[in-house]
């Protein structure tokens, strides 16, 4: 055998080596887009609440970790393609995506709310200050027809395939005129130009874009909850199938809820958190 | 396999390629013009003009096109100069924004494509006219356009399919494309390749369409 042979099945065989799913290191996809959950710094790294927060469950589970970036609106679909083992990446437990997926136990919670440009005629909208959608009744009725009318007529932008986009095509407050952008940056950067008349996104989204651009978004109507906003964020796990790739996604999901149990325990979420969000956004 | 959703997804497709062909179409138009603007520009003696179209033509062809949109949308919307003119009224809005871009990216292509179309008309041609009298204008609109035109239309029907490949990125400015709706409906179901497989053939057949059509307009054109 020459040596051009041995290379190329050394080349060959090495790659089949990365691709191995049997790989004992759980590849965690993140977006990396969306601060203060999960950003990157100026020379590019991986940073946030849920990077910091992957290293702790690591380290419970017991297992090296790797953390990898993925655009959000192929998350899900990266995930099912065994780009990566778990999604951690600010992504709400939703009945729909539970059609796919498995999720852990919440680690964190958000509530959503809409944002506008200071002095735009929605800061006066007269809602309560936060509404639950799974709860329902007469006051969340009517503090949603008062939405309805507010945004009836207005450009509400939204990053796509999130469960604030859900909620605005849900029919909740009538038919909305929408736009849709690939990360929550897109979304920050058309509201503050005016291309966006009111925007909808995780309340600290906002609060972060305006403390970082010193730009005057001004967050208006009620917290939102429940509902289309599902229940908390958890890490995304593949639902488990047959054989032995099933029983590693399901033992996955076991490893996670552990981990999860423990750092809660231990306080690491509230303390990572706190650190991040400027309050307790633990669960 | 879900083919169940592949044929859901066809008519929202289908309705979501008008957007991409009133695209494509506003782009080659205004692009058409732009092309054979800064082709003459690049035929002039004139060397500010004969400058001026070849540093355009190498800024459009020497940058990415999305970097463009990106510019033109993401960028213009940042200048505080901008949103107060007049000028904001347009580029407010993705749909001209994407437009804008595009026009100028195929103009680019095309005013190189037109100048070589050009260059390649032999001087006979015009000499025959001259000698018979024709002034310079007649023989320009009359010979060397026509003329042209037949010549670059192999290379033009190449540009006209890189462009409807390229609209696929107005989708990155919120657009609704055929693109665009792909996106959204994988968004809701993640399932991709169904969905991108559908998108995929209808971006086909269109090229297919193209394709023929200029080769109808060659076959009839040909002398």
């Amino acid at each position: 055998m020459n040596i051009f042979k041995k290379t190329i099945i050394s080349v060959l065989a090495s790659l089949f080596i990365m691709t191995n799913v049997y790989s004992d290191t759980i590849k965690i996809g993140t977006e990396g887009a969306y601060p203060p959950w999960n950003s990157k710094d100026a020379s590019g790294k991986l940073i946030g609440f849920e990077v910091e927060l992957a290293w702790t469950l690591c380290r419970y589970i017991g297992k090296q970790c790797e953390i990898v970036e993925q655009d959000w609106d192929g998350m899900i679909p990266a995930l099912l393609m065994r780009k990566f083992d778990a999604i951690m990446a600010g992504m709400s437990i939703t009945d729909e995506r539970l059609k796919t997926i498995n999720f852990s136990q919440g680690y964190a919670d958000e509530v959503a709310q809409l944002a506008v440009m200071k002095g735009s005629d929605l800061e006066g909208i007269d809602t309560p200050s936060g509404i639950n959608l799974s709860i329902g009744g007469g006051a969340v009725k009517k503090a949603l027809k008062t939405i309805e009318g507010a945004l009836a007529g207005k450009t509400v932008c939204v990053q796509t395939a999130t469960i604030h986009q859900n909620f605005l095509d849900s029919g909740d407050v009538g038919s909305v005129n929408v736009r849709t952008y690939k990360t929550q940056d897109e979304v920050n950067l058309d509201l503050a130009s005016g291309r966006c008349d009111v925007a909808l996104a995780a309340a600290v989204a906002f609060t972060d874009y305006a403390e970082k651009s010193g730009k005057p978004v001004v967050l208006v109507g009620p917290t939102f909850s429940g509902g289309a906003f599902g229940n908390g964020v958890g890490v995304g796990i593949r639902k488990g199938g047959s054989g032995a790739i099933g029983e590693r996604d399901a033992q996955l999901l076991k490893d996670f809820n552990m981990a999860i149990n423990k750092a809660r325990k231990n306080g690491d979420i509230s303390r990572i958190a706190t650190k991040w969000f400027g309050f307790d956004a633990s669960m | 396999m879900d083919l169940e959703l592949m044929i859901n997804s066809f008519p929202r497709l289908l309705n979501a390629t008008v957007v991409t062909l009133k695209l494509l179409s506003l782009s080659l138009f205004f692009g058409l013009f732009i092309g054979l603007l800064f082709a003459v520009m690049r035929m002039s003696n004139n060397l500010i003009l004969n400058r001026f179209a070849y540093g355009y033509s190498y800024l459009f062809r020497g940058t990415p096109l999305l970097v463009q949109i990106f510019i033109i949308y993401f960028g213009f919307g940042q200048i505080e100069f901008i949103r107060n003119s007049i000028l904001w009224v347009i580029l407010k809005e993705p749909y001209w924004c994407a437009i804008i871009a595009f026009a100028l990216n195929t103009g680019a292509y095309t005013s190189e494509i037109l100048r070589s179309a050009f260059q390649t008309i032999k001087k006979g041609y015009i000499e025959a006219g001259k000698s018979l009298g024709i002034s310079s204008k007649i023989i320009f609109y009359k010979i060397q356009i026509p003329i042209a035109i037949r010549q670059s239309l192999p290379a033009y029907g190449n540009e006209i399919i890189l462009m409807l490949k390229g609209t696929s990125l107005a989708s990155t400015v919120t657009l609704m494309d055929l693109t665009g709706v792909a996106k959204y409906i994988i968004s809701t179901t993640f399932k991709p390749i169904e969905v991108f497989i559908v998108a995929g053939s209808i971006y086909l057949f269109m090229t297919f369409a193209i394709h023929n059509f200029i080769k109808f307009l060659e076959k009839k054109y040909s002398y």
